[in-house]
């Protein structure tokens, strides 16, 4: 399955990636190179088959729901691009 | 000195042939006066490194040193190191310095270890030959118009340049593997679970692990000694005793049943190559191992079903670098929607962009079953395989690559081609296996690897069949021929 530079248009808008003017033939290119290969998929017989998400067949361990350690908020915000009074900051987002 | 190997330098250590001060400021000279012709290291930590050293010296000569103490290693720049910046091989995380350290950090410096600074990798671990990385890539020791594969390229490229002895790595479908047979070194990744992930920068959780590298088993099983074990920080960590894998080491093999997988002496691996790893399991019968003939038949399907897993498992993970709360952010966001979409752009190089993109797609409405559902199955289908095969083997032996190091640009623009580099790895990350890759031998003057599949939890066995196999050969002590010559 081929796909065309308006199906990348809009994956780049669902994954948030702004895809420029000069990098989306490339792009589409190299996607559908990909999507080559994973076609090969198709051939294979996996009916009654289940899913394996987790190698082992393992699942989520839970624990006690408690402090198990604290967070030194500042260090943790030192990382961020803006930060004001212990916020993050961002573009305004209700008018 | 720095030819020696972990276990040499301990010794040295304890017998007081010379100080962790004077390994540590050896080995940062030679990382100086090395990494602008290989492009091994991102960062060098040298004021921290030799403030550990003098404490592990301090530790030495007070009589109660713990099993590292002293030695110097390197971290994969995947794993977060508090105060040392992290950057994951990507422009994202340029100016990131973590505010705590990753377990497997944690635990080394506990035990010891001294850490000469950060490893060069392709971005975000996606990669076979370090040609992603935003600082450029590493350079093959052994021909330096060569990649040293990837992503873990530094840690390898490191350790044959004989800049370190010892370091960390992390393996989603190759990563640890591929570098360590392209650079001649010695590398394992454990199974799925054995080695906390914590604080290990996240690329498809279902596979990646961390774990070892040295030159030789014997460093590998010192390292993986401290690195494994449970940690509840981790919620795929598994809780399970951690036997002592020095214990084992010289256990004779007569007797050892070790498959040879069909499909991987097929088409499209070197002849020299087959060669070396043909005449490695020649020297096994020698020591009484019996090889036994097994089929994987699924194994042709690693590869596709991988693209679909660890491209939709990045996608997700990938979606924290939202330019908020750390790493890059764009100039000027015009609103939140910008903001996000530049930041993304900017920060990420073009094979983690195409990882999203296709990880995305495959998750998509619509496509969900086709792709993602259907690479699940596929990827049950592939660890029935080696369930099999272990119901009657003891270990899996075959090639870690299909070919020596390529030349730097000679996957062009076609990223199927880089991934077929991967075709003899991705399926233990698929099962979640153990495997490990020693040096076996030189094609065309570079090094190949030998890969040793285990089965769950079983490192113990392969360090054993690694280790008898290299006190028989000689190499894993080769060095790259740059190195020899410069001595001269």
């Amino acid at each position: 399955m081929s796909i065309q530079r308006a199906d990348i248009e809009k994956l780049a808008e669902l994954a948030r990636i702004h895809v420029n003017e000069d990098t989306v033939t490339a792009t589409t290119l190299g996607i559908n190179r990909v999507l080559e290969l994973i076609d090969q998929l198709r051939a294979a017989d996996t009916t009654g088959i289940a899913p394996l998400a987790n190698p082992l067949d393992a699942t989520q361990r839970l624990r006690e729901d408690l402090v198990s350690e604290t967070v030194d908020r500042d260090a943790l915000q030192a990382a961020a691009p803006a930060v004001e009074a212990g916020l993050y900051l961002v573009p305004k987002v209700v008018e | 000195m720095h030819d020696l190997t972990l276990a040499q330098m301990c010794h040295g250590l304890a017998r007081r042939d010379f100080s962790s001060a004077e390994l540590t400021r050896h080995l940062l000279e030679r990382i100086g006066a090395a990494n602008p012709r290989y492009n091994a290291f991102i960062t060098t930590a040298p004021e921290t490194a030799l403030a550990q050293a003098a404490a592990a010296d301090a530790r030495l000569a007070a009589g109660a040193a713990p099993a590292l103490c002293g030695l110097p290693i390197a971290h994969k720049d995947i794993f977060c190191t508090r105060g040392l910046r992290t950057s994951c091989g990507s422009r994202m995380l340029d100016n990131f310095v973590p505010p705590y350290d990753a377990t497997v950090v944690e635990r080394l410096a506990a035990a010891g270890a001294v850490v000469l600074g950060k490893t060069n990798m392709d971005e975000f671990a996606m990669g076979s030959s370090n040609e992603t990385s935003y600082y450029g890539p590493v350079k093959n020791p052994w021909a330096t118009d060569c990649v040293p594969g990837g992503s873990s390229g530094g840690s390898a490229a490191a350790l044959a340049a004989r800049l370190v002895p010892g370091a960390t790595a992390s393996d989603t479908g190759g990563s640890i593997r591929q570098p360590a047979a392209l650079c001649g070194v010695t590398g394992l990744k454990p199974t799925y679970g054995r080695v906390s992930r914590w604080g290990m920068i996240a690329f498809a959780s279902s596979l990646d692990q961390a774990g070892p590298m040295a030159r030789t088993a014997e460093d590998v099983a010192l390292l993986l000694q401290v690195m494994a074990g449970f940690d509840a920080r981790d919620s795929t960590c598994l809780d399970r005793p951690v036997p002592d894998y020095a214990a084992t080491l010289e256990q004779p093999l007569a007797g050892l049943r070790i498959g040879v997988p069909d499909e991987y002496f097929g088409a499209g691996l070197n002849p020299g190559t087959e060669r070396a790893v043909r005449e490695a399991l020649a020297e096994f019968q020698r020591q009484g191992a019996h090889l036994v003939a097994i089929s994987l038949p699924h194994s042709g399907l690693a590869v596709p079903a991988y693209y679909v897993i660890a491209p939709a498992e990045a996608s997700a993970n990938l979606s924290r670098f939202d330019g908020v709360r750390y790493g890059h952010r764009c100039a000027d966001p015009v609103d939140l929607r910008d903001l996000y979409m530049r930041s993304r752009e900017e920060g990420f190089g073009d094979e983690v962009k195409r990882r999203i993109l296709i990880g995305t797609y495959c998750l998509s409405a619509g496509y969900y079953d086709a792709y993602y559902n259907k690479a699940q199955q596929v990827r049950r289908l592939i660890r029935q395989d080696f369930l099999d095969a272990f119901a009657k083997v003891d270990l899996i032996l075959g090639p870690t690559c299909p070919n020596p190091a390529f030349a730097f640009g000679a996957k062009g623009g076609d990223p199927v081609a880089m991934y077929l580099e991967d075709i003899y790895t991705i399926a233990a990350n698929l099962a979640g296996l153990p495997a490990l890759s020693v040096p076996c031998g030189l094609v065309d003057a570079k090094p190949v690897g030998l890969q040793i599949i285990g089965n769950y939890f079983d490192e113990a066995r392969m360090l054993n069949a690694a280790h008898r196999y290299q006190l028989a050969t000689g190499w894993h002590r080769l060095a790259p021929p740059a190195l020899t010559e410069a001595a001269a």
